[in-house]
C-alpha cells in the first residue's frame, strides 16, 4: 500500500508537471487581459504533433531535444496570429474571446484529424529516456521505479518555472509585463506598449503549452483532441491559483495534481474527477480570489 | 475591461402579432407536411431550442455563460430515459445493458424511477436542484465572468466521465436507447409522434412567453443592470445573488426539460447529450441567432441544426470547420446575432 501510494504521488507530481506547463501560459494570459483561451489545449496539441515531426525527421536522439525548441518557437508563432487574428479585437468582450476561441480549438482539431488522421501518433523515445530510475528499489518487488521519461518531465517543468521567474523578474519585459497586468491605464500612461505587451504575452503563453505538448507526447500518443484532455485541469489550476502569481500557479497545480492522484488511491478516473472540481468549488468557498491574492485597491480588479 | 453596456431594444411591439401567428401556425401544421424522419428531426431541434431560451437569459441579460448547460439536459433526458427504460422491459426484472453487464439487482436509485410521475417530476427537479446548489455555492462568493464558465464546464465533464465509467448502471458510452412506450402509449406510432410534437411546441411556446415576459418586467431590468454594473447594484442595496440564481435554476429547468423532450425525439440519450461539446454547441445556437432575443434563440437553433445536417451529410468532415468558423464570425461579426441584424436593418430608414 506504501509503495501504491508513492507511485501515486510519482503520478499525481508528473502529471501536475503537464498541468503547470498547460496552466501558466493561461495564467499569464488570463492575469494580463481577463482572457480564457479556449485554444489553449491546441497549442499542447501543436507542440505534440511537432515533437512527433522533428523525432521522426531527425531520429529519437537529437529529435526530442530539437523538437523543444521547434514545439515552442512553433506553437509562440502560432499564437501571434491567433492574437492578431482573433483575441486583439476581442479585449474589451472576454465571455466573447472564449466562445471565439473554442471556435478556432474546433478548427485546429479537424485540422490536425485531415492532417495526420483520428488515431494517435507516438513519439519514439531515445534510449535515455525510456529506461526507469530507481530499479534497484523495484528488484525487491516492493519498491519503486521512476520513469526517466516522467523524471525528465519534472524536470523541465521545474526550469521553465524557475526561468520565466527570474524572466518576469529580471527582463524589461518582464517588468512591462507586471506593469500592464497590474494597471494597464497607468503603464500605458508611462509609455509601455500595451499592444505590444499582450503580443509578447499571448506568444509566450502559446510557446509554453508547445513546450508542454512536448512533454505530454514523452507519456502518450499525440492525438487531436489530446489537449482537451489536458487543458480542463489546466484552467482548474489558474483558477484556483489566483490571479496573477507564478507561484499560486505553481502551488495550485501542485494541490490538485495530488488530489487526484491520492483520490485515486480510493476511488477511480471518474469520480477522482469530480473530487477534483469538488475540491476547487469547496477551496473557492474559503478563498473565492484562489490561492495567491493580489491585494488591490481596486473595486473592479 | 468590462462588458460594455449594451442597450436592450425589448421586442415590444418589434415582433408584429402576426409573425408569431404565422410561426407558431407553421409549426403546427408541420405533422402534415414532414415525413416521420423529419418531423423527429424538426422535434429535436425544437427541443435544443427550448433550452437555448435558458441560456438568453442567464447569459444574454444575466451575463453569466454556463459551458454546463449539457448537464442539466442530460438529467432531464437521462431522468425521463431511465423511466422508459424500466417501462420497456417487457415485464424483465432489469434492463437489457444490466444484464450484459451481469447485474443482477436493479440499483436502488433506479427504482423510483419506475414511476412516471417521479420520472416526469425529476426531469425538472434534479436540473433544478443541481444548478441551486452550484449555482449558490459559485454566485455566493461572487464567482461570475470566466470563473463561472470554466467550473460550469468542468461539471459538465465530471458528469460526463461519471456515465461513461458506470457503463453497468448508466449504459455507459450508447447511453439510454430502445424505448418503447411510455404513459401507455406506444412510442413509434404516428399518433404518438404527433401528440409529441404538439406537446413539444406548446412547451417551446410557453417557455418562449415566460423568457420574454421576463425579460421585459423588473426582473429582467435588475439582471441587466447586474450584468452590466455589479458594483452599482450592490451600492444601491441590491444582493445579486437571487437574481443571478433564479436566472441559473430557470435555465437549468428549460435544459432539463429540452433534454426530456429530445430523447423522446431522438429516441435514445446518451453522453453526446450532455458533454461540453454539446454544452458549447448550445451557446453557439444562442449567439447565431442573436443572444439577447428569445425569437433569435429559437431561429438559431432552428437555422444551425438544419444547416448542420445538411452540411454533415453531405460533407461529414466540413462540418467542424463551418462550425468553428461559426464561432469566430458570429462573435466577431454579429455580437448580436441575426437578430441583431434584423433590428438593424429595420431601423435603418
Amino acid at each position: 500500500m506504501d509503495a501504491l501510494i508513492g507511485a501515486q504521488l510519482f503520478n499525481g507530481l508528473s502529471v501536475a508537471s503537464i498541468n503547470l506547463m498547460a496552466a501558466l501560459g493561461l495564467a499569464l494570459v488570463f492575469g494580463l487581459m481577463r482572457v480564457i483561451n479556449m485554444a489553449h489545449g491546441e497549442f499542447l496539441m501543436l507542440g505534440g504533433y511537432l515533437a512527433f515531426l522533428s523525432t521522426s525527421l531527425l531520429g529519437p536522439a537529437a529529435g526530442v531535444l530539437v523538437s523543444l525548441l521547434v514545439a515552442s518557437v512553433g506553437a509562440a508563432v502560432a499564437g501571434a496570429i491567433v492574437h492578431l487574428l482573433v483575441v486583439r479585437h476581442l479585449l474589451a468582450r472576454p465571455l466573447d474571446t472564449l466562445l471565439a476561441t473554442w471556435g478556432l480549438a474546433l478548427i485546429l482539431q479537424q485540422l490536425a484529424r485531415d492532417l495526420f488522421g483520428p488515431i494517435g501518433v507516438e513519439v519514439a523515445l531515445p534510449a535515455w529516456l525510456s529506461g526507469t530510475a530507481g530499479e534497484s528499489l523495484a528488484a525487491d518487488g516492493d519498491g519503486l521505479a521512476l520513469p526517466a521519461s516522467r523524471l525528465f518531465i519534472l524536470a523541465a517543468a521545474a526550469a521553465v518555472l524557475g526561468v520565466l521567474h527570474l524572466a518576469l523578474r529580471h527582463t524589461r519585459l518582464g517588468l512591462a509585463i507586471r506593469a500592464v497586468s497590474q494597471d494597464r491605464m497607468m503603464a500605458a500612461a508611462l509609455g509601455i506598449d500595451v499592444r505590444r505587451v499582450e503580443l509578447a504575452v499571448f506568444a509566450l503563453g502559446a510557446g509554453l503549452a508547445g513546450l508542454g505538448g512536448v512533454l505530454l507526447a514523452l507519456l502518450g500518443p499525440v492525438t487531436p483532441t489530446v489537449g482537451q484532455a489536458y487543458v480542463v485541469p489546466a484552467f482548474l489550476v489558474v483558477i484556483l491559483g489566483g490571479i496573477g502569481s507564478l507561484g499560486g500557479t505553481a502551488a495550485a497545480a501542485l494541490l490538485l495534481g495530488l488530489v487526484s492522484a491520492l483520490a485515486q488511491v480510493v476511488v477511480d478516473v471518474a469520480i477522482a474527477q469530480l473530487v477534483m472540481l469538488l475540491f476547487v468549488i469547496l477551496f473557492l468557498q474559503l478563498r473565492p480570489e484562489g490561492l495567491v491574492v493580489t491585494r488591490s485597491r481596486a473595486l473592479d480588479a | 475591461m468590462r462588458e460594455p453596456a449594451r442597450l436592450f431594444v425589448p421586442e415590444h411591439g418589434g415582433m408584429p402579432r402576426a409573425a408569431i401567428l404565422v410561426g407558431a401556425g407553421a409549426l403546427a401544421l408541420m405533422p402534415a407536411v414532414l415525413g416521420p424522419y423529419d418531423l423527429a428531426l424538426l422535434g429535436r431541434f425544437l427541443s435544443l431550442a427550448i433550452a437555448a431560451l435558458g441560456l438568453v437569459l442567464l447569459w444574454g441579460h444575466g451575463g453569466l455563460l454556463s459551458l454546463g448547460q449539457g448537464l442539466f439536459f442530460g438529467l432531464g433526458g437521462y431522468a425521463l430515459a431511465m423511466h422508459l427504460k424500466l417501462a420497456g422491459t417487457d415485464g424483465a426484472a432489469l434492463p437489457d445493458f444490466m444484464v450484459w453487464s451481469g447485474l443482477e439487482r436493479l440499483p436502488w436509485w433506479w427504482r423510483p424511477f419506475e414511476s412516471p410521475v417521479f420520472a416526469l417530476a425529476a426531469v425538472v427537479v434534479l436540473p433544478a436542484l443541481v444548478a441551486l446548489l452550484l449555482g449558490w455555492s459559485l454566485l455566493r462568493r461572487r464567482v461570475t465572468g470566466p470563473y463561472f464558465a470554466i467550473l460550469t464546464q468542468a461539471l459538465a465533464l465530471a458528469f460526463v466521465t461519471l456515465i461513461i465509467g458506470r457503463q453497468a448502471v448508466t449504459g455507459g458510452f450508447n447511453g439510454l436507447t430502445d424505448f418503447r412506450t411510455f404513459l401507455g402509449v406506444d412510442l413509434p406510432t404516428r399518433e404518438a409522434r404527433t401528440a409529441l410534437h404538439f406537446v413539444t411546441v406548446l412547451l417551446l411556446l410557453a417557455a418562449w412567453l415566460a423568457v420574454r415576459h421576463a425579460l421585459q418586467s423588473r426582473y429582467g431590468l435588475a439582471l441587466r443592470a447586474l450584468r452590466d454594473g455589479e458594483n452599482r447594484m450592490r451600492f444601491l442595496g441590491y444582493d445579486p445573488l437571487p437574481w443571478r440564481l433564479a436566472a441559473f435554476v430557470a435555465a437549468a429547468v428549460l435544459a432539463g426539460v429540452g433534454g426530456a423532450l429530445h430523447t423522446l425525439h431522438a429516441g435514445v440519450i446518451s453522453p453526446a447529450q450532455a458533454g461540453i461539446i454539446f454544452s458549447i454547441e448550445l451557446v453557439v445556437l444562442v449567439a447565431v441567432g442573436g443572444r439577447l432575443s428569445p425569437t433569435g434563440a429559437i431561429a438559431g437553433a432552428l437555422l444551425v441544426n438544419f444547416a448542420r445536417d445538411r452540411i454533415s451529410s453531405a460533407f461529414p468532415d466540413l462540418w467542424l470547420y463551418v462550425l468553428g468558423g461559426l464561432f469566430i464570425l458570429s462573435v466577431l461579426v454579429l455580437p448580436e446575432g441575426l437578430a441583431g441584424l434584423g433590428q438593424r436593418l429595420r431601423r435603418r430608414p
